[in-house]
């Protein structure tokens, strides 16, 4: 107790706290620090803000308030006294939907593709979902039994009750997925092995690896499609010829690969060589070498590289038109040189929403990327 | 048209050799089936003349049809996958001849420039895809066209305030034209001429011609005829604007097939004329079972009463009666597709029967 007496000069209570200087705190302070901290800055901002609000309120004029979502042609996207500027014809995007997701899928068989489209989102979500239970069966069903599924249920097995439809029949989403997951699901194995053939120490394996990828990526994707439609029918009889879309995929996985190839080389040059070496030290065989130690480095650090390129073939399935492959930009180009709806609006429409499947698509596959890399680079942080 | 440059371009890139090369395998096919029919021949005495494309297509039981796909009037799905247009009809009536069943048809949609290759290839039959019959294009690529089933050339579209009607008016108009097309060539050449001066605005596509000529950049604008229906409908006013009636450029659209094949070649073609010859006789869709019941002989030979015009071709008698059942004459399909029946509103002018002024002449079955 004398201490207390003794140190008199001591504070009993704590000294109040004082706000931060209001110049730093809450959403002025933000503000400054943020938007107007120097005079380039407060310029750039009223340029922004100004844009902004010349912008926005046009485009949600255009696509929401002033929209037409009904009617049954294209007299009821056209000006008239009620509305004498219409904006977008969601109207025509829905009666056209079914075309767009389906092409020319017969009406009657098209339970299959939705089927088809749930067998996928299942598969997807088991694999993607780092909680999802048991995901080694999920491997094995997504890799294994979904595409024997899918060809069942798309393609039909008679025996099965299925009946056949052909793939010239397939169209707009549909196509789409199909293509994209396909080159998608191809394309990381076969650009794994690429990019270790083109390391490799064997020579032949090397010179294939390096000539493979060398010769596709040299070519557009778009050449390469013209030649299997216009150039294989010429040499090939037609009985033997295979299947269109079976020709765009194969030229799509194929070119997916290449640059994938190159991709995960650059993912494998970023590992230190101290790491082979102390694998090789261990003991461990090449591939387990590959599998256990090189690859999770390599494909860690490259994995913004490898979603890119999946989001680049996801865009670049609309070249399969060239094939006379109806995908879901093509049903749009046939769809809105319809003369039933042919509006100074349908052709934007049409685009417009073109723009938001692929924007979603893309999006979402971007922003899972971010949150696997985010969890991996946990291991980084210790 | 918009994608003839690339169809040029197309048998330019691909080059001599590939069409050789298609062309060797053509003769050597046409050799064989050359051989085949003279063994038939001989062996057979008077058998009738046979197609191997009507027995593919027969074995097969279904027509293999290039069609276009995206173009309105001609070649187009509907929301439910349908497809419909004038071309397509076209098909629907050759399937029809031959199986009774104008549903018998599976189509095949082309590019302008892979149809030909699919064509030549026997990835289809025939190929109805608005395509100008042109005589390079009869003469190097192994195929043959069978009848002008549209006449189409280019044409121009004013304002209706312009107060303009004749092209040869359009002395100093800016004219939005799509680049790089034979379109713009014969606008080129036409005002020449004429003796007119001419301003034109190009585009690197339809869509923005379309639209600088709706906004006013310039007074006319100027593609085939059969398209500029179909762009009218997307201006902002379409009411505001016509189509001036010069054609100032030919483009005989015809179905074609492949050459070496001659039965089948007739058979293409005569669906066609039977369609003409139902227009100019009165046969329609609706009256056609009453008139098999006609005294005139025109009418009775045309549908199978009289006559046996089908066995030939190795059709049935009935042939035509089949055609006109399932699609009708050559007038109702027209103004289903294009004319009065759709939004285009196409005017009939050359393709009216050449009785009322058009070109479309039936050659006569008997």
């Amino acid at each position: 107790m004398a201490a207390t007496a003794d140190s008199f000069y001591l504070r009993t209570v704590p000294a109040q706290r004082l706000p931060p200087p209001p110049a730093r705190a809450g959403a002025i302070g933000w503000l400054r620090a943020n938007l107007l901290s120097s005079p380039g800055n407060i310029a750039l901002t009223a340029i922004c803000v100004v844009s902004v609000c010349w912008v926005v309120p046009q485009l949600l004029r255009f696509f929401l308030l002033d929209a037409v979502w009904s009617g049954h042609d294209r007299e009821a996207c056209l000006a008239s006294p009620v509305n004498p500027e219409p904006g977008a014809c969601w109207a025509f995007v829905r009666v056209w939907l079914n075309y767009f997701i389906y092409g020319f899928y017969p009406i009657g068989e098209r339970w299959r593709v939705d089927l088809f489209f749930l067998a996928l989102a299942f598969g997807i979500v088991w694999l993607a979902w780092l909680a999802a239970p048991r995901r080694d069966i999920g491997a094995f069903y997504f890799f294994i039994v979904l595409p024997i599924l899918s060809f069942v249920l798309l393609s039909g097995v008679p025996m099965f009750g299925l009946s056949q439809v052909s793939t010239s029949l397939w169209g707009g989403i549909l196509v789409t997925i199909v293509v994209a997951t396909v080159g998608i699901v191809v394309s990381l194995p076969l650009g794994i092995l690429l990019a270790l053939g083109r390391r490799s120490e064997i020579a032949v394996v090397r010179l294939c690896s390096v000539t493979f990828i060398e010769f596709v990526r040299g070519v557009p994707l778009i050449t390469v499609l013209f030649m299997a439609s216009v150039m294989l029918p010429l040499f090939v009889p037609e009985r033997f010829a295979p299947d269109k879309l079976l020709r765009a995929l194969i030229g799509v996985a194929l070119f997916a690969s290449a640059y994938m190839a190159e991709v995960v080389r650059g993912g494998l040059a970023a590992v230190p060589r101290g790491q082979y070496e102390a694998a090789r030290a261990l003991g461990l065989p090449y591939w387990r070498m590959m599998a256990l130690v090189v690859l999770p480095q390599a494909l860690r650090v490259t994995l913004p590289n490898i979603v890119n390129t999946f989001i680049g073939l996801f865009k670049d399935t609309t070249l399969v038109f060239v094939v006379g492959i109806f995908d879901f930009l093509r049903t749009i180009e046939a769809a809105r040189a319809d003369p039933h709806w042919a509006t100074p609006v349908t052709s934007v429409t049409g685009y417009v929403f073109a723009a938001m499947f692929y924007f979603a698509c893309c999006y979402g596959m971007s922003r899972y990327a971010r949150s696997v890399e985010t969890r991996l680079a946990r291991a980084q942080r210790r | 048209m918009g994608d003839k440059p690339s169809a040029r371009l197309i048998v330019g890139a691909s080059g001599a050799r590939l069409l050789l090369k298609g062309l060797v395998m053509k003769r050597f096919a046409r050799a064989l089936g050359f051989a085949m029919g003279l063994a038939i021949l001989l062996g057979f005495g008077t058998q009738a003349a046979s197609s191997q494309t009507l027995k593919a297509v027969q074995d097969r039981g279904q027509l293999i049809c290039g069609a276009n796909g995206t173009l309105a009037g001609f070649g187009l799905p509907d929301p439910q996958g349908n497809w419909t247009g004038f071309d397509v009809d076209f098909c629907r009536a050759i399937a029809a001849a031959i199986f009774n069943d104008p549903t018998k048809v599976k189509f095949v949609p082309l590019t302008a420039a892979n149809r030909f290759t699919a064509l030549q290839s026997g990835e289809v039959d025939v190929l109805a895809r608005n395509t100008t019959w042109t005589m390079s294009r009869d003469t190097s690529l192994g195929i043959d066209f069978a009848a002008v089933n549209y006449y189409d050339g280019q044409g121009f579209m004013v304002r209706k305030s312009l107060k303009v009607n004749s092209a040869l008016e359009l002395n100093d108009a800016a004219v939005c034209v799509q680049q790089g097309t034979t379109t713009e060539l014969n606008l080129a050449d036409y005002f020449r001429s004429n003796n007119m001066s001419l301003k034109t605005v190009t585009f690197a596509t339809a869509d923005e011609a379309v639209k600088a000529y709706d906004s006013s950049r310039c007074d006319s604008y100027t593609t085939d005829s059969s398209a500029l229906y179909g762009e009218r409908l997307r201006l902002a006013d379409p009411g505001a604007h016509i189509v001036l009636p010069e054609i100032i450029s030919k483009e005989p659209l015809s179905p074609a097939v492949r050459q070496g094949d001659d039965t089948w070649e007739d058979i293409v073609r005569w669906v066609h004329h039977a369609m003409i010859n139902a227009e100019e006789l009165g046969v329609n869709q609706k009256n056609v079972d009453d008139m098999l019941k006609s005294s005139a002989p025109d009418i009775r030979r045309l549908l199978g009463v009289e006559g046996q015009f089908g066995e030939p071709l190795g059709l049935s008698n009935d042939w035509a009666y089949r055609i006109i059942k399932a699609v009708g004459n050559y007038g109702e399909s027209f103004e289903r597709n294009v004319g009065q029946g759709s939004p285009l509103k196409i005017a009939r002018g050359l393709n009216a029967l050449w009785t009322k002024g058009g070109l479309q002449y039936g050659l006569p079955v008997r």
